[in-house]
């Protein structure tokens, strides 16, 4: 089967690689017909995220038809179009009992910290991912979900993780009816993030970054006020500031993590000498943009390691800082009915569509932000769909 | 660009997810369990899967997971630095950096290993250089252009010193 191989930061390939095979009696295979480049793989193909070793197939985010089942696989059955959570989450451990699907307990032996994510390094348990022709999915009882008759395939395929994170961006910053929120990050989750701070009351969504051709979609997609923190603004925080009356904003969710740009030092200790598990900008800039006593929303991923941030404003201002990767099964009821409501129109992210034999080109116009790019969707030879 | 925005409550959806109970404590809306709490905290998933590749375990943890990823198994000098990188916890740079270290061999073997089977790398497509050819030109030239340039002149630099030691011994 065709398949992405990561050979080495910055340099990928579609290559030949054997079938995958069913493992565990709950174990499906899928031929995928929808896939995505994320953000998040950008940090493993710039090399951030220790223990990516050459010859693994990345993506989590991807949506097929049931091609094989196991033994004991119930709830899906072969010929089923599913999308598959970027979570790999065997439903019964204590944190998935409690709707952590993200902090599964049975999904990864090389960390303790993360669940199992599909194509996301050894250090989120090794598996490959979905940026293939075929790609196992274990736990299949769990994760996989039937896409609903008449949903666009294009809006299920992002309700894998865009969405998802995104909405779990908004949840976990508690926002309350009439708050200000502060998204770092125009990116596609942190459009998604603007978008749905909405669904919770905000009042009012600012959106910040330095890519002009996504804050002009943030603002359109989200109907939030975009700034340009390298034109609008000497300093992001007193740009805040100001505009929040001096006060600082309700809540700030940093969409951005590792590959924040606007700090030089941060980028490079964090991007360049790997010092840090990345660059900490945008979560220096959230704390020290919310109000005393505000949240601030993490679902900008960071490697394991550590990152210089101003802890002492954590305790001087008395603030709660909530982070997870996102529980994708739990919230899928709720965004399954957004979408069909018309509530979250998902594809209209997609802007780029790359035959998967070209697969270089697409994170390279991912990762250096080429013609205008908001989220890649691979094609794939064997999908009819 | 003018940010002219419509009202937000005219908006699809708003505020129809609010919660005035979504206490930001605790990063799930479902109640908060104690192990003491969860009678049946050390669930496992009744079937393991069965261990065929060498897997590299966390020393956090104390099993294997019931499943895990097969991808690439530890091999080479990059999976002898592995585990050794696997004797320290999460929490250790003993753990990390050789990690970090393993993944950059890992990087030399697989070119070996192109060339071991008689295939040489095409590191140009590899790195996505058609996509900034088509539509970064301008930049994507002056970049390569400075590369060639200070290969060239680091070439020269070298070539004119080996000439000078080469001068001296007459």
């Amino acid at each position: 089967m065709l398949a992405m191989d990561y050979r080495g930061p910055k340099r990928v390939r579609a290559t030949q690689k054997p079938m995958p095979e069913i493992k565990h009696p709950q174990d499906a295979i899928v031929r995928v017909t929808r896939s995505c480049i994320c953000g998040s793989d950008l940090h493993l193909y710039n090399g951030n995220v220790p223990d990516t070793r050459v010859g693994t197939t990345f993506g989590h985010e991807f949506c097929g038809i049931v091609e094989e089942v196991g033994p004991e696989v119930t709830k899906i059955k072969v010929g089923d179009h599913v999308l598959v959570p970027f979570n790999v989450a065997c439903g019964e451990c204590h944190f998935c009992k409690q709707g952590m699907f993200g902090n599964c307990h049975e999904s990864n032996t090389q960390a303790s910290a993360v669940g199992g994510i599909f194509g996301y390094s050894h250090t989120a348990g090794g598996y490959n991912g979905g940026q293939a022709e075929y790609a196992r999915v274990p736990y299949a009882n769990v994760g996989p979900t039937v896409i609903p008759e008449g949903m666009d395939p294009d809006d299920a395929v992002l309700l894998t993780d865009v969405v998802p994170t995104g909405y779990q961006a908004a949840e976990m910053a508690g926002i309350q009816k009439g708050d200000t929120v502060v998204v770092f990050g125009a990116g596609p989750v942190g459009i998604m993030a603007a978008r749905c701070s909405w669904l919770f009351g905000a009042g009012r969504v600012i959106i910040i970054d330095k890519e002009d051709y996504r804050l002009e979609f943030a603002r359109n997609y989200a109907n939030c006020e975009a700034y340009n923190f390298e034109k609008d603004m000497d300093d992001p925080v007193v740009f805040i500031k100001k505009q929040t009356d001096f006060m600082g904003a309700d809540c700030v969710i940093d969409a951005v993590g590792a590959e924040a740009a606007g700090n030089a030092m941060q980028t490079i200790t964090g991007r360049k000498l790997l010092l840090q598990a990345g660059s900490a900008t945008a979560m220096h800039w959230a704390i020290n943009s919310v109000k005393k006593g505000g949240v601030v929303s993490v679902v900008g991923v960071y490697g394991p390691t550590d990152n210089l941030i101003p802890m002492g404003n954590v305790l001087n201002k008395g603030l709660t800082i909530r982070g997870n990767q996102a529980s994708v099964k739990r919230l899928l009821p709720r965004l399954i009915e957004h979408v069909q409501n018309g509530v979250i129109n998902p594809k209209a992210l997609i802007t780029h569509r790359i035959p998967l034999e070209e697969v270089a080109d697409g994170y390279r116009m991912f990762s250096a932000k080429l013609d205008n790019c908001i989220k890649p969707l691979l094609v794939f030879p064997s999908s009819n769909i | 660009m003018e940010n002219t925005l419509r009202d937000p409550q005219k908006l699809p959806g708003w505020g129809i997810d609010a919660n005035p109970e979504n206490d930001p404590t605790y990063p799930m809306r479902e109640p908060r369990m104690n192990v003491s709490q969860d009678l049946d905290s050390k669930h496992r998933p009744a079937s393991l899967q069965p261990e065929d590749v060498e897997l590299l375990k966390s020393i956090e943890r104390p099993t294997v997971s019931a499943v895990f990823g097969e991808s690439a198994p530890p091999v080479g000098l990059s999976g002898l630095i592995r585990r050794f990188a696997f004797k320290y916890s999460e929490s250790h740079y003993g753990h990390w950096l050789p990690l970090l270290l393993a993944d950059r061999v890992n990087v030399v073997e697989g070119i070996m290993e192109d060339l071991g089977q008689g295939k040489v790398p095409n590191i140009f497509a590899e790195k996505g250089y058609a996509a900034e050819w088509k539509h970064n030109r301008t930049a994507f030239v002056a970049k390569m252009a400075t590369i060639a340039a200070v290969t060239v002149g680091s070439i020269l630099i070298l070539t004119r010193d080996n000439g000078k030691k080469h001068k001296y011994r007459y």
